[in-house]
């Protein structure tokens, strides 16, 4: 770039320039992601403003932004209850994931793939799936001996759906031409499967997974309310009934944060694995 | 890369589709040398790709046998390999995999893979496309592609099912002209199905007909001895083109089946449907001298 003086280091010249076609391109978007978060917060500040203008709610001033993000979230830092809080829901929502994706995926292929187990599983997957996952609660609690498991059950039960469905959605896509060629070629069934098929409906599954994450994330706050001695969702309700209402409010902002990072990632994953190219 | 071409002999080979569909075609018999070249030549819906598809081993026969040298054929195997009308390249594969997928099928070792399609790829024509996506090649390079699938193989023999109706006049005739080239050179023996007369005439060593419902191949036969390589607007070619198609004509109308169905080949030009019913069923072939 000619602005560019020709006395400036090299490396700051590139810098400069980097950063001045970083900010023709990503500016506008940067500025919109900025301003929409900073209308929610706003939002949120004059809600809470308004209620406490009622003396008798002057205690849910600690509702607020500054006192959530700055007091409440390092002050659960400190006594360790973030880390200890999404050490235990990450373990059970991984595992939950994993059996949901352990079971979903190859239960998708056969749906996919057989039109009698197809057919026959139609009716009971669908109504399985209609069955809101908190409402084995009272089953699981019975039925599993610690807590964790119970959790990661009910977990499964949400998120297995959306990646069952999903997969079998994907096979459905497949174009019958190529499994014509694999076997032209001498493919085992184990090669259709490992270079066919699952290449084929990667982009699918991990719809699918994007899906169970999301109502993963939803099942395992509230499923953590009652029982457990760790877990986000114990972590709110400690806070609740200390009356701790600025890290109540900070660990809503961390399930909001986390949540968006997850899907973040998932979405990250689908550009890769996404092979139709657009026309 | 040491290939060879195969001995063809099918014998009362006889399918239908299940048991209470018609009968797709009835009795053929068939022979082919090592490393000649057949083309097929019907209308669409006369049991030619079906055929096809039977001598891959992709399809069971209801009765009969391909035999390729001593081997009865009863599954689909990489020394008997088909190109399709589409090319079916897997889009998530780059076009080095996609040559390299019935290798990969084989368990060979992934330097040998490379060092083979690399030298496929040379043959066709590909060398600059290695590592593009197969999506962004024109359909004359994926069907390119698809080939070096098949040649990778080093196939016995290469079965065709009209890989070239898909692609524009400039494309096709290119195409026409380096399959034959390639297997020729390679000495694979070659079987294409078409409905495209001036396909048969410059790709072939010999021309048959199949007509009717359940389809037969028409007892007359056309040997194409022309010098390559062929061109489409070659006295020769226009000539023997000329011949099949007569020939074609004929057999449309001495088949069974084709009264009132209008039988004729791709090219509409309207001849006179001779009646040709009960003719010997003996074999004649057409040599005309060039």
């Amino acid at each position: 770039m000619s602005a560019v003086p020709a006395v400036a280091e090299p490396t700051g010249a590139v810098w400069l320039d980097f950063l001045k076609k970083w900010a023709r391109i990503g500016g506008t978007k940067i500025f919109n992601f900025v301003a929409g978060l900073a209308i929610l917060v706003a939002l949120w500040w004059l809600g809470v403003w308004y209620i406490t203008l009622d003396p008798a709610l002057e205690h849910f001033r600690s509702f607020a932004p500054n006192r959530a993000i700055f007091e409440g979230i390092p002050a659960m830092w400190e006594f360790g209850g973030i880390q200890r809080g999404l050490g235990a829901s990450g373990y059970r929502l991984g595992m939950g994931m994993l059996i949901a994706i352990a079971i979903g995926v190859p239960l998708g292929i056969l749906v996919g793939r057989s039109e009698l187990f197809g057919d026959m599983t139609h009716l009971p997957f669908q109504l399985l799936r209609m069955v809101s996952p908190l409402s084995w609660e009272p089953i699981a609690v019975i039925a599993f001996a610690t807590w964790d498991r119970a959790i990661i059950f009910l977990i499964v039960m949400g998120a297995v759906w959306p990646v069952m469905f999903a997969t079998a959605a994907g096979i459905a896509k497949i174009d019958p031409a190529w499994f014509k060629v694999a076997r032209n070629l001498g493919a085992k069934r184990l090669h259709v499967l490992t270079q066919v098929i699952l290449p084929a409906v990667t982009y699918d599954v991990l719809t699918g997974i994007r899906l169970a994450v999301g109502v993963a994330w939803i099942v395992l706050i509230p499923a953590e309310f009652f029982g457990t001695r760790a877990g986000i969702g114990y972590t709110i309700e400690d806070a609740r009934e200390n009356l701790f209402y600025d890290q109540m409010m900070g660990m809503i902002v961390l399930i909001g944060v986390i949540g968006y990072i997850l899907d973040t990632i998932l979405v990250q994953l689908l550009n890769r694995a996404n092979w139709v190219r657009e026309t | 890369m040491g290939v060879r071409g195969v001995r063809m002999k099918i014998q009362g080979l006889t399918h239908r589709y299940g048991a209470r569909s018609p009968l797709t075609f009835d009795q053929i018999d068939l022979e082919a040398q090592r490393g000649e070249f057949l083309a097929i030549i019907g209308r669409s819906g006369c049991g030619k790709s079906t055929l096809l598809h039977v001598i891959a081993g992709l399809l069971r026969p209801t009765s009969g046998t391909v035999h390729l040298d001593s081997e009865l054929v009863e599954k689909p195997s990489p020394r008997w390999v088909m190109m399709f009308q589409a090319p079916h390249l897997f889009p998530w594969m780059r076009v080095t995999q996609n040559v390299g997928v019935g290798l990969r099928f084989a368990g060979w070792p992934q330097k040998r893979i490379d060092e083979r399609v690399n030298e496929v790829l040379e043959l066709v024509d590909l060398r600059d496309f290695a590592n593009s996506n197969v999506q962004d090649l024109s359909g004359g390079q994926q069907q390119r592609v698809a080939l070096a699938r098949s040649l990778v193989m080093e196939p016995e023999l290469l079965l065709l099912d009209e890989p070239f109706s898909a692609l524009d006049a400039f494309t096709r005739a290119d195409l026409q002209r380096d399959v034959r080239s390639i297997a020729k050179r390679l000495g694979i023996s070659l079987i294409i199905v078409t409905h495209d007369i001036d396909e048969a005439v410059i790709m072939a060593d010999r021309a048959l007909i199949m007509v009717g419902a359940p389809g037969t191949i028409y007892k007359e036969e056309l040997v194409i001895n022309l010098p390559d390589p062929r061109q489409r607007e070659d006295a020769a070619v226009q000539y023997m083109r000329k011949q099949l198609m007569t020939a074609f004509y004929d057999a449309a109308g001495s088949a069974p089946s084709a009264v009132g169905r209008g039988n004729g080949p791709e090219a509409e030009e309207a001849a006179p449907v001779r009646d040709k019913a009960g003719a010997a069923p003996t074999k004649r072939r057409i040599v005309p001298a060039a």
